[in-house]
């Protein structure tokens, strides 16, 4: 392991006021993303097929495919590229980041938001900034196991679950075509902030 | 049924003293052998003086004692457990070991009164080479590798410092105290209080694990403390040895570099036990390579390797417990992977009897053993501080160390967490059997200590063992009285975990990953070569495995498919109300795999709470079987995968079924991919039916497949029949309930009651359909109309864990009456009106029928399935074939029982009420059947639910037009 060539003092400097790792992190990750690209300095999205303990996960590829949407790398453009540099996985992965108390009141509202639209991208698949109905159901089909019944079940349950959201949103048609400013405003609105704050308040750290 | 009840246990009871007194006999005749031995033998040679020649019946206790009161005894121990478990009341507030400990003394009470010597006691000699191995076997083999070893750290720090800490700090307040003079005149020095201090540190936190199923338990905790129990008892005698070889030597004769030789002595003898162990278990899982062609003993092997490097170590003075623990660990993937299914299915049962067994003795013996007054000597400040200082130092161990290692941790141990850890310092019959073997000659207070262990281990195990529960469950209560989370956040907050663990892995923690990755490319490129069957190592590649299981499901789905057409025809021929039961069969044999899938889910419902506060509204109650579906179906992130141990169940681990499942999934994801793009968007292939093809075709919405419109027509008038059906169909799961009773054989019971919910079923199947054009041309689906028979079987049967998908099922149709059946409806919910009145008040009995019912179904089903599974993993090449066969099989009996079923349900609408009457005057037996086929259910709670809901009046669950107002609205 200590053969690997490692970034240049400046670059990590770069990095971590982009980012906000700290050097150390991130040359802990430049380790690892050379280990899963073997050696190489872009990524693509078959380097995560080496990552056994994903397979296990039922919402791999939209985790995955998070990594190469135009959205989270800050490119404007929708849609996906096929590789990327360990600064786009670097990008990817702070929006993942711990938040201290350190921070001003705007500037966590502002990550708040931050992690809310990456959380938000990769529910939206087809990139229209919104969550339509037919997208929730396939999460919420990708998060059932799939026993008999799941089929009906799923798109019930992601029925009843848009009919919250729209209930919470009062009044306002989101079920059917939530816009992304009021989608932003539901993802907040309803309850479910708690999780998202666990999220964003660190539930991952990069410690380790 | 309670009576019943108690005239069981009186039986048992009965049964149980008339063996103890059978136990006692041989001591009292033994001790009349010891008391006149004399006069027996004249009398004896006097009899053989008299009668010469040959005898044909000849009485030869004397060659048989032994044998023959040891497997008495054994007898008495597996009798005892099994009369305990009679009354699950009873084992769910008491632990099993506190009722074999006070059987035990009632058991030695009379051994005692009937002989005046304690004739049975737990002998050192027996504990360690008989009772102890397969218990410290059973845990090993069956320890979660994977966890293990990523949370070895915590576990060694838990087992080796948590147990010297004990030690020292027990050891050394205790001499402290007694150089204040208050524990009197002891003759013991500061090594024999170590000593003593090392032989009371062995936590025996298996106990706990049992606790940990009715709460949340997280992954670490578990593996953490299942870890610790495992591998402390090793740590203990390590240390205990270290001590009484110091005492023997003498204080006086221990110059410092004894002291470093105790420490290397404590490293070699730990490291060269789990060396041994290692080895043992390669050279087992090499020897089950070659054991092709002996099946029948082939899991003779892994007992006898076992057992031999646990006496191999002992012999080199190594630490055996920790040897046969690595032993168990390291063969378990080997074994699994070489032996055939019959075999591994007999080690792990063989494995459990055993462990089950020696804990049933142990605890017994526990209590034989106190009833001995030589043993017995008393110092209260000396008992009384050693209890405070046990409890006082594990508190302070668990949390300083929980300090220090969640400084490293990714999953911090919580004070929950902590709490059950430090409160689950139970002092089991390690300390018992190590105390008894301490040396008179060099430890002079060996009696004290003897006693003072016996009080130790009676106090934590009865004391701790009771109140740990409610305690637990205490602490939950004050912890989850937050708010109940909206579907919104648990369905998100779910996907959270899933995109979090998915981080987590990606950004990888580099070492452990690093290091494991190195292990399995060493183990699959060396070790598995090496150790494997060829044919073991083909079949270990995943890909095989689920292609395998993948056409099983096509056979399924074949099955259903061929079931569908069937019973369409036998519709036609017939045109009768009876379709109905095409639908459920299709429903019946797919819900069968996901029964299999989560037959080991949470027995505890965790909606308890959720269920009591939201019955108010219909809608509310739609919303709770949402919940409760979101609970049970959503996939759980690696963290709360329930790991789960108990030395007297075998458990099942959900994780990796579900791990094969998502791998199945992205499998056939991957497979249709192919398929289409090699076929085109032609759908019109055999399996149909598979879930994931719907979904193909709800995306598709304007090229309707062919098949389709018809199924969909077909339905609808199987809409209309069913209205009519419905009241009959109600009162006909109640005679389905009676029947039960009566039959005893599986095939019988699902029948009947699967009509019940058939009919609910059929029309279900299109609601797919109905809801995608209600979506395309935003139209808001119609509004749910509760059928009579959802108002009856709603807020019963939610209760049921396993019953959630007939749940959901039951309820679907009453969404999708098309609203021109509105009409139908009414009418016939007019004419049911007065019938349920009626049906309101036997609810409850009705209810505790169904739970029964629906249960027996999805366990005959379950049982079914497996033993196709099984059938299809031995000839998977004949797979094809076997599936035809089923598949003609099940046709067959299946239209057997169309056609009984078929006169029954016209002639059971004419006689409802007398039905209900029945299922009154059987339902004390329903209960009992319940009882009987439910464990672990945690019924106390159910019950005021299921009266709440009986008791209100029907009538208030049916606000359809209010309800269609809300809907209306979205």
């Amino acid at each position: 392991m200590g053969s690997t060539p490692s970034l240049p003092a400046w670059e990590i400097r770069n990095l971590a006021n982009t980012t906000g790792f700290t050097s150390e992190q991130i040359e802990i990750l430049h380790r690892r993303f050379l280990h899963l690209t073997d050696g190489k300095t872009t990524m693509s999205k078959d380097c995560f097929d080496n990552i056994p303990d994903l397979d296990c996960n039922p919402i791999k590829s939209r985790i995955v495919n998070a990594f190469f949407d135009g959205r989270n790398l800050g490119l404007q453009t929708s849609g996906t590229v096929d590789e990327i540099t360990f600064e786009n996985f670097l990008t990817t992965l702070s929006f993942f980041q711990h938040m201290d108390d350190n921070h001003t009141k705007e500037d966590l509202e502002y990550y708040k938001n931050e992690k809310l639209q990456f959380l938000f991208r990769m529910y939206d698949t087809n990139g229209d900034g919104k969550i339509t109905l037919e997208e929730l159901r396939e999460i919420v089909d990708e998060l059932l196991s799939k026993t008999s019944n799941a089929e009906k079940t799923s798109s019930s349950i992601a029925d009843a679950a848009m009919l919250e959201a729209a209930n919470i949103c009062v009044g306002q048609m989101i079920a059917k075509n939530p816009a992304k400013e009021q989608a932003i405003n539901f993802w907040k609105a309803k309850p479910l902030c708690p999780g998202t704050d666990s999220l964003a308040g660190g539930k991952y750290e990069l410690a380790s | 049924a309670e009576v019943m009840g108690r005239a069981r246990s009186v039986v048992g009871w009965v049964l149980l003293t008339a063996l103890a007194v059978l136990l006692c006999c041989p001591a009292a005749l033994s001790s009349l052998d010891e008391e006149h031995p004399d006069s027996d033998t004249e009398h004896g040679e006097s009899h053989g003086g008299n009668e010469t020649g040959f005898h044909i019946v000849s009485f030869h206790w004397e060659n048989v004692q032994t044998p023959y009161v040891i497997a008495l005894w054994i007898l008495v121990a597996s009798l005892a457990q099994t009369v305990f478990h009679l009354s699950e009341k009873v084992t769910l507030v008491v632990p099993e070991s506190i009722l074999l400990i006070v059987l035990g003394l009632i058991l030695g009470g009379i051994v005692w009164a009937a002989d005046h010597t304690a004739s049975f006691t737990l002998t050192p000699n027996v504990f360690f080479f008989y009772l102890l191995p397969p218990i410290i076997l059973d845990a090993g083999y069956f320890m979660p590798n994977q966890q293990f070893f990523r949370n070895i750290g915590s576990i060694l720090m838990y087992a080796i410092i948590g147990t010297v800490w004990n030690t020292v700090t027990t050891g050394l307040s205790l001499y402290g105290v007694f150089r204040t003079g208050i524990m009197g005149n002891l003759d013991a020095g500061l090594l024999e209080f170590l000593l003593f201090g090392s032989v009371i540190a062995a936590v025996d936190t298996v106990a706990v694990l049992t606790v940990f199923e009715e709460i949340h338990v997280n992954e670490a905790l578990f593996i953490v403390v299942f870890g610790e129990s495992l591998l402390n008892d090793g740590v203990t005698v390590v240390l205990y040895n270290v001590f009484n070889s110091f005492v023997a030597v003498g204080a006086g004769n221990i110059q410092g570099l004894d002291y470093f030789k105790g420490i290397v002595s404590f490293f070699v003898v730990s490291l060269g036990g789990i060396a041994i162990g290692i080895i043992f278990g390669f050279l087992l899982s090499l020897v089950t390579r070659f054991t092709k062609h002996v099946r029948v003993i082939e899991p003779g092997f892994v007992f006898v390797i076992s057992y031999l490097s646990y006496l191999t170590s002992d012999m080199l003075s190594l630490s055996a417990i920790l040897t046969i623990a690595f032993c168990g660990i390291c063969c378990q993937k080997y074994v699994q992977a070489n032996l055939c299914e019959q075999s591994i299915i007999t080690v792990r049962y063989t494995m459990k009897m055993l462990a089950s067994g020696a804990e049933t003795i142990i605890f017994m013996f526990l209590g034989v053993s106190a009833v001995d007054t030589t043993i017995w000597t008393w110092n209260t400040p000396f008992i009384l501080f050693t209890l405070v200082f046990i409890s006082v130092y594990r508190v302070i161990g668990v949390v300083a160390q929980t300090w220090i290692l969640n400084h490293y941790r990714v999953v911090q141990l919580e004070m929950i967490d902590q709490m059950v850890m430090s409160y689950g310092g139970l002092r089991g019959s390690m300390a018992f059997a190590l105390v008894v073997l301490l040396d008179l000659k060099h430890v002079h207070e060996k009696r004290l200590f003897v006693s003072t262990t016996i009080i130790v281990v009676y106090f934590t195990i009865i004391f701790q063992g009771l109140t740990i529960k409610p305690l637990v469950k205490w602490l939950k209560i004050k912890r989850s009285q937050q708010k109940e989370p909206s579907l919104n956040e648990k369905l998100h907050e779910r996907a959270f975990d899933h995109i979090v663990s998915a981080i987590e892995d990606i950004s990888g923690q580099i070492g452990h990953n690093y290091l494991r990755d190195k292990w399995s490319r060493f183990d699959k490129k060396y070790l598995s070569k090496i150790m494997m069957r060829k044919s073991a190592l083909i079949s270990q590649d995943n890909l095989l495995s689920i292609f395998r299981e993948l056409n099983l499901k096509d056979a399924i789905s074949y099955l259903s498919e061929g079931e569908r057409q069937g019973s369409l025809m036998f519709m036609h021929s017939s045109n009768d109300v009876n379709i109905d039961f095409t639908g459920p069969r299709y429903s019946v044999i797919d819900s069968s795999i996901s029964a299999v899938l989560r037959e080991s889910a949470s027995d505890v419902c965790l909606d308890m709470k959720a269920l009591e506060n939201r019955v108010k509204s219909l809608k509310d109650q739609e919303e709770i079987v949402t919940h409760h579906t979101l609970q049970q179906l959503l996939y759980k992130p690696r963290k709360r995968y329930k790991l789960n141990y108990s030395r007297h169940k075998l458990v099942h681990n959900e994780g990796v079924k579900q791990d094969k499942e998502i791998f199945q999934q992205t499998m056939k994801k991957r497979l249709e991919n192919l398929k289409s793009s090699k076929l085109g968007a032609n759908h019109n292939i055999a399996f149909k039916n598979t879930k994931k093809e719907k979904g193909a075709k709800k995306k598709h919405s304007d090229a309707v497949p062919n098949r389709n419109l018809p199924t969909q027509s077909l339905a609808l008038h199987a809409d209309k029949d069913t209205q009519d059906v419905q009241p009959g169909q109600l009162i006909q799961e109640n005679q389905g309930e009676s029947n039960e009773k009566s039959v005893s054989d599986v095939e019988g019971h699902y029948d009947p009651s699967d009509g019940g919910i058939s009919f609910l079923i059929t029309p279900a199947n299109n609601e797919s359909d109905e809801t995608r054009t209600g979506n395309s041309k935003s139209i808001p689906s119609p509004p749910p109309l509760p059928s009579p028979t959802t108002l009856d079987e709603k807020p019963i049967s939610r209760k049921d864990d396993h019953v959630s998908q007939e749940d959901l099922s039951s309820e679907k149709p009453s969404r999708i009456f098309p609203s021109y059946l509105q009409k139908t409806w009414m009418q016939s919910y007019t004419s049911l009106e007065n019938v349920e009145s009626q049906v309101s008040t036997v609810s409850e009995h009705v209810a505790a029928q169904e739970e029964s019912s629906t249960e027996i179904v999805l366990k005959a089903t379950v049982d079914k399935t497996e033993e196709a599974k099984l059938n299809e993993d031995d000839h998977s090449t004949q797979l094809d074939r076997e599936a035809l066969d089923v598949k003609v099989q099940c046709a067959e009996t299946l239209n057997e029982e169309l056609e009984d079923n078929c006169p029954k349900d016209a002639a059971l609408q004419e006689q409802k009420p007398l039905i209900i009457k029945d299922s009154k005057m059987h339902s004390a037996a329903a209960k009992r059947v319940q009882n009987r086929r439910s464990f672990h259910r945690p019924k106390p709670l159910r019950y005021p639910v299921l009266q709440k809901l009986g008791s209100l009046p029907v009538s208030c669950h049916i606000p359809p037009h209010s309800l269609e107002q809300e809907e209306t609205q979205f």
